[in-house]
Order: C-alpha cells, then structure tokens, then sequence
C-alpha cells in the first residue's frame, strides 16, 4: 500500500522495521519529528537527550552494546556532537549507528547554511542522502547494514525539503524491527575502543583504509545510479537538487548520488567519458564537484548554480539558462506592489514580552539566544543584541562585562535552552566571578521547535513522568547567590528584580516562569478598551502584541480572538483605559 | 506542456491550511496519480504566513512547482493570496477566502492593509479567474469558523472533474471523529458555493 509519508516519517519507520534498539536526539527543525515518530512505534528507547553531544554518546553507547542505534539533530546540532563523530569515527562500534542530520538551505529556521557533507570527509565516515521520502526509509536501513558491514557510524543527510514533504511510501500492513534486541553480552577490546594516543594512532591507518574499501563499495551501491537520456547533457546530482534537476533537464542523463561520500571514481569516469558535458547540480557548497574535478574529470557546477540560499526549480532553471543550455521563460514575472510583511511573532499572551518589554525600558544590553525569544529583537520590542548559537548568551555576556561596557548587559536564554549548555557558562559566571545578570526564561517547554520535553517538564519523550530537575535549586547549588524568581506577566515585579540584581555585585540570576501560552492554549479573558479614556497615545503598542490593534480613528481596539488577557498591554496604559473582563465575565 | 497539476495552499499560521492541502494530497494518491506535498515548519507557527504546495501527476520529481505553474492558488488570506500570485499559470484559478488578517505592521498602524482590489488587479497579470469566496462567512453561519478551509476545498473540488466521494472518503480519514459531520457538510456546503 502508498502512503503519503514525510521524510522523518518515513526515517523513523525505517529506523523501527530496521530494529534499532536505541534513539536519542535534541529536537532541532528540520529533524524533530524524526524521533517524535519513532516514539510511537514499541519496543525501543527513544529520548530527548538535553543536547546533540549527549544523544550521540548515547546512541554510541548502545552500538557499543551491540544493538541498532540512531542519533538524530539539525545541522547546527553536529557541531555540537562533533567530539563525539570524530571518536567513533575511530573506534567503529558493534552495532549499527546512524546519525541523521537535517540541513537547512535557505535558512527556514536557523542561524547559519552549513553543507554537513563536509563533516563526512572531515570525519572521514560514510554519507548517504535521500532524495524522496521512500528513499529515506530504504536508506537508513542501507545504512545500518553499511555501518555494520564497515565497522563505521553512517551520517544520514537530510535538507529541509526532504524531511518536511511528503512522498508516496510503499508501506507493508504489518511491519515489524529485523533481530531479535536481546541485551548481548558486552564485546571488550580496549585497542579499539579506549581511544588514548597510543591505541588512536593505531586506528588512524584503520580509518584511511576503511574509506578506500566504502570508496570500492560506492561503484556498485544500488543507492548510486545512472539513468541514461540523451548523452549530450548528463548530470551528477543527489538530494533535493536531484528531483528539480530531473523537472528541468527533462532528456539529460543522470548519475543519481545516493551515496555523497566517498565517491564512485569509475563509476564517475565511466558516466562523465559518454557524455557531451557534464554538470554537478548541488546545493550550498560546491562539494561533489571539487572532487570530480580532482578525479581530473571536466567539470561544471557552482559557475552556474549558486552556493548561496534553498535550489528549487526556478532556481535549478535560471542556472541552465546560463549555463546555455535553455532560453529565459517566456512568461513574464509578475510585479508585484510592496505589501506589508508577515514575520513570525511572539504570541499574543506570550511570557517573553514581559522581559523584553522591561529590558527594552531599561536599555540594556541584550546577549540573546535561540529559541521563541529571538523573535525579541523584531520591533517594536527590539531588545535583543546578540543571537548567536544555542547557550551563547550566557558566556557572551561574561566576555562584554569582562571588557566592561557603560550600559548594563543582561544574558537571556530559555529552559531548555539552559539544559542544553547554558549550565556551563553559568558556572563560568560564577567561577569567575563577574557582575553579570543572566535571565531564564522557563516557559516549561522547548517551545520554539514544536513544545518537547525537556529535563525541567517532568515527563520524557514516550511521555511517561521523570523527575523534573529544579532550575532554581541548580543555579543556586551552582554558587549563585542572588536568585529572583518573578511572574513575566507582572511587568513592576519584573522591572524590580531588573533593577535588584543590578544593584547586586557578582552574579545574578532571574527566573522568569510561567508556561507557554501556545501549549496550554489559556485564555484568562480579554482586554477591553474604554474609548472615552482612549487618546490614541500608543504607549500599549509597544508590547508588540498582533491582539493589539491601532483603528481607523486611531484609537486602540483589541482583537478578542487573539487576546489571552495576559494583561501587558494593560498594564503600560497610562490613562487607565484597559480594563480586563474576566472568561465568562460577561 | 501539462504534465503535472499544482496546487498552492496559502494563509496564515492557524488557519488550517495544512489539514485542507493534506486532504488533496491523499485525494490524488487516492485517484492512482503520483503526488507529493510539501510544506516548511517551523516559525510559521508564530503567526507568519504559511504555505503549502501539492502537486499531482503521473510521476512528480521535485515536491514544489516553478513559479507560474501553480494551475490552482487556494488563499485563506487576501493579502496572502497576493502576495504568493507570481506562482500562478497564465489563465490559473485563484480561489480566495474573503478574510483580512492584519499583521503586527499593519495592526500597529506602521504598514496599511492593501485594499481588496489592489490585490485582485495583481492578478490581472496572469489570468481572469479570480474567486472571491465567502469562506469564513459560510463557516461561521454553519457555527464553526475553522472550517473555511474545508469550504473552500469544497469549492476547489467543483472545479476538477473528479466525484465528490474520493474527497469525502479521505475527510473522513484525515479528520478526528467528531468533526466529521461538519466538516463533509462544509465541503459540501463549499461545492455549491460555485453557482
Ligand atoms: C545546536 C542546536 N540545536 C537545536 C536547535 C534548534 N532550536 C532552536 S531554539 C530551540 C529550543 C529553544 O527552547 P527554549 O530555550 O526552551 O526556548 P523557547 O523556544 O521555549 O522559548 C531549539 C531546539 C538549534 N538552533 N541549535
């Protein structure tokens, strides 16, 4: 039967009927639903670690147990890893290991454009890549049988495309995992698995010689084929560039890359000697055409293609253009007036405002982070400064109040954000001792990829309760001594705590808590607007909120079906003319 | 040259529009046809602009079409289905719900809301058919706004050849139990919208 499947469903049915025993990962787009998915299916341990550098280890630990592992993140997620990659690219493992990660060309929702194909020749294991979602199933159970086979982790690579459409999958009525996942007993060999200098140099040569024999098993993997046209034109291609280069070299001949490294050189050479000219059609870097070249094959890619945002057709077809290779369309663009933007926003009722709102008052530098509260910097809010990498803030704002500043820096992350590494800096703050004022924004949720859980919820991925670690307990038995728990809904208590910590010398540290309005979907009431009190100033505006709304007169009016009655609006108006009437209050 | 039908579902994040381009998506698998859907989340979900493109054909290579080749531009949002009008084929059907959602600029008096026939005279410069739907109102009378979007399909439907029980047969699949008498109603509700 066919199903329509997206990629990270169709990755997860893959990892179950393939019987991996173990998955971990730390939720990140577009690789989250992969293991949201999996968690449905019985008889295995899925997590969410706190970060991609744990879920890894994880996953390691149980291919060292003997059984089928996975290890899923976004691309930014294996920098975090990366340690832990370049060891068990020495050590190999028992079981079979594959650790999926999610690029993300064009930057739907993340910080950077990193191509994660170069973390396969950098850490010297195999790569395979997925094109549709069947693909995505077959693939992650060619590459557990890889890994096993080449006592090698196999990096599986998804792009945004690919994880998030949905394709037919050919799925069996009742599938079941492959082996039996019976606990094993530990195979020990201290030579290949303690990896101190002496037995790491004796890998290295291991290493090099696996990736010629993956390079000898590339030539016949039936992931890497030729589809014969004309031989005028023929494409090397893989991914989602492949399914838009097949729309528009619709007669070329195609080597069809399943396997992004290492490379098929024969095979390659055998395609590139019978046809006219040969094309590399890859998205962000140039990396399959580098080493077609250095196969002193001729070669052309990136002079066309850009290395820069998301293919799609268009894109694909505007580099044939000038490549020479098909006229410009016919059809005329259509203009289009400016019209207004829609950016994502903070939520009306969303707990961040209240912080932001306050800090923006007060002027303080914000050493931002990732998560909803990166949406802080949009106007008319604008308060954050710096967003860079996930638990940069609090390490950042250590190095601004090291070099001193005449304005008050202020470091903001999220919860799960502070279990994922912002417990480290933390203790940096302390240790070393500045006078840096670091917020939590504990809305109990990792809400900016989808509400997971985290280690601060209570409850785990198969949803069964845990033991939720106190954020207030560990930042004091961290050392801190100055802790302001606050309601962000309550903006003077807020500004309090701001103005207390920033009178405190050495550390300091405010929890602002309340839940994620989004998640719990509450509604306290709305706000009405008295209109005879209402001069139009727009102070309330300033929250930033879509509920609430300038009208034609000029006056504010609110929307009710948006506005959660959080207040915040409310409390700003300073000729008291909102009022809050209370859910059923009328 | 035809040798795919695209369609293009487009509106703001809560409006639907996933559940509605998913109910195409498994129609066109469920009519022996290839079909891929493909859709970005993510912030989207912060009240940003959505959308989501499905496309059928005998065999479908990449899951979004090129710019002017949408056949079929399905708009919860008036400023959303301008704004997304460059996909659509010369002589396509833009089919609109007659609903305005500010955003922030807009709400907060920075930016102004394109009058509705600004935004339909953008389309002058692809094709005539432009359908302006009462979505929302048909929804609402009906005592449930959240089923524009299945008006709306149900409008769309009338407008391809294929029988009303395919479509009926996968609401029912892809909607929870007790909101599948609405919405087949909705649908239906949304079929005869077209005079
Ligand atoms: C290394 C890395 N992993 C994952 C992500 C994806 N990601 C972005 S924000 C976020 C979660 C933020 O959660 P939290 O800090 O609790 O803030 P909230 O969104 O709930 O406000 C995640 C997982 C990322 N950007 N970088």
């Amino acid at each position: 039967m066919k199903k329509l499947l997206s990629g990270n469903e169709a990755i997860a049915l893959g990892a179950y009927e393939s019987g991996v025993k173990v998955a971990a990962a730390y939720p990140g787009t577009p690789s989250t639903e992969i293991l949201e998915n999996l968690a449905k299916y019985p008889g295995l341990w899925a997590e969410w670690s706190p970060n991609e550098k744990v879920a890894l280890d994880v996953a390691i630990g149980a291919a060292y147990a003997g059984q089928r592992a996975l290890a899923t993140m976004k691309m930014v997620g294996l920098n975090v890893a990366a340690d832990s990659l370049f060891y068990v690219a020495y050590t190999g493992l028992v079981g079979g290991l594959v650790i999926v990660t999610a690029d993300d060309p064009g930057m739907h929702s993340s910080q950077n454009e990193q191509d994660n194909r170069q973390y396969a020749r950098f850490a010297k294991v195999p790569m395979v890549e997925p094109s549709d979602s069947q693909e995505c199933k077959d693939f992650v159970g060619y590459a557990l049988d890889i890994s096993e086979r080449f006592d090698a982790p196999v990096l599986l690579r998804t792009t945004t495309r690919v994880a998030h459409s949905q394709t037919a999958v050919e799925v069996e009525e009742r599938s079941g995992p492959q082996g039996d996942g019976e606990p094993k007993s530990y195979k020990r060999d201290k030579a290949k698995y303690v990896m101190v200098p002496g037995y790491a140099r004796a890998r290295h040569p291991v290493v090099e010689q696996r990736l010629k024999d993956l390079a000898e098993f590339a030539e016949t993997f039936e992931g890497n084929r030729i589809e014969w046209g004309s031989p005028d034109l023929g494409i090397i291609s893989g991914g989602i560039a492949y399914q838009y280069a097949r729309e528009v070299f619709k007669d070329a001949s195609f080597l069809k890359l399943g396997m992004s490294y290492p490379l098929p050189e024969r095979k390659i050479k055998e395609f590139a000697s019978k046809v006219k000219r040969l094309l590399v059609v890859e998205d962000l870097d140039p990396f399959w055409e580098e080493q077609v070249r250095l196969m002193g094959v001729e070669v052309e890619g990136k002079k066309y293609f850009p290395m820069i945002g998301e293919f799609s057709p268009d894109v694909v077809r505007a580099g044939a253009v000038k490549a020479g290779l098909m006229e410009e369309k016919a059809l005329a663009p259509v203009e289009l007036p400016e019209l207004p933007g829609r950016p994502p926003i903070l939520c009306p009722g969303c707990r961040h405002r209240g912080v932001f709102f306050v800090l923006s008052k007060l002027k303080a530098v914000v050493n931002g982070d990732i998560g909803c509260y990166a949406l802080g910097v949009n106007p008319p809010l604008a308060a954050v400064d710096t967003t860079g990498c996930m638990g940069a803030s609090f390490g950042v704002v250590h190095g601004v109040n090291k070099a001193g500043i005449v304005e008050r820096a202020v470091g903001v992350l999220g919860d799960s954000t502070f279990f994922h590494s912002g417990i480290a800096p933390l203790i940096n703050i302390v240790y070393n001792g500045s006078n840096s004022t670091t917020i939590i924004l504990d809305n109990h949720t990792t809400a900016m990829t989808g509400h997971q859980e985290n280690p601060g919820t209570g409850r785990t991925l198969l949803g069964e309760p845990t033991d939720a670690i106190d954020i207030e307990n560990l930042v004091r038995a961290i050392g801190v001594k100055d802790v302001r728990v606050v309601d962000p809904y309550d903006l003077k208590a807020v500004e309090a705590a701001l103005k207390g910590a920033f009178a405190t010398e050495g550390p300091s540290v405010i929890i602002a808590t309340g839940p994620c309005v989004l998640k719990t979907r509450e509604k306290r009431g709305v706000i009405v607007v008295d209109g005879e009190r209402c001069n139009g100033c727009g102070l309330c505006l300033r929250v930033g909120c879509a509920a609430v709304v300038r009208a034609s007169d000029k006056l504010v009016r609110i929307d009710e079906l948006q506005c959660t009655g959080c207040t915040l609006c409310m409390q700003t108006c300073a000729r008291k003319a909102m009022s809050l009437v209370e859910q059923g209050g009328r | 040259m035809v040798d795919s039908i695209n369609f293009l579902f487009v509106g703001v994040g809560g409006q639907g529009i996933i559940l509605v381009s998913d109910v195409v998506a498994d129609v066109g698998l469920k009519l022996g046809l290839d079909a891929k859907k493909s859709e970005i989340h993510g912030m989207s979900q912060r009240g940003g602009s959505v959308e989501s493109h499905v496309r059928w054909g005998d065999k479908v290579y990449s899951p979004i079409p090129a710019k002017g080749e949408v056949n079929y531009l399905v708009a919860m949002e008036i400023l959303e289905a301008g704004r997304w009008a460059p996909y659509l084929a010369p002589d396509g059907e833009a089919i609109i719900n007659n609903q305005q959602i500010a955003s922030l600029s807009v709400s907060s008096g920075l930016a102004r809301y394109p009058e509705t026939e600004r935004i339909v005279n953008i389309f002058a410069q692809r094709t005539k058919n432009v359908h302006l739907v009462e979505g929302l109102a048909t929804a609402r009378r009906m005592g449930n706004p959240a089923v524009a979007g299945v008006v709306l399909l149900g409008y769309l439907s009338s407008m391809l050849q294929y029988d009303e029980a395919a479509w009926l047969e996968v609401i029912e699949k892809r909607v929870p139990a007790r909101f599948v008498k609405l919405n087949k109603e909705a649908f239906v509700e949304g079929r005869h919208l077209r005079g």
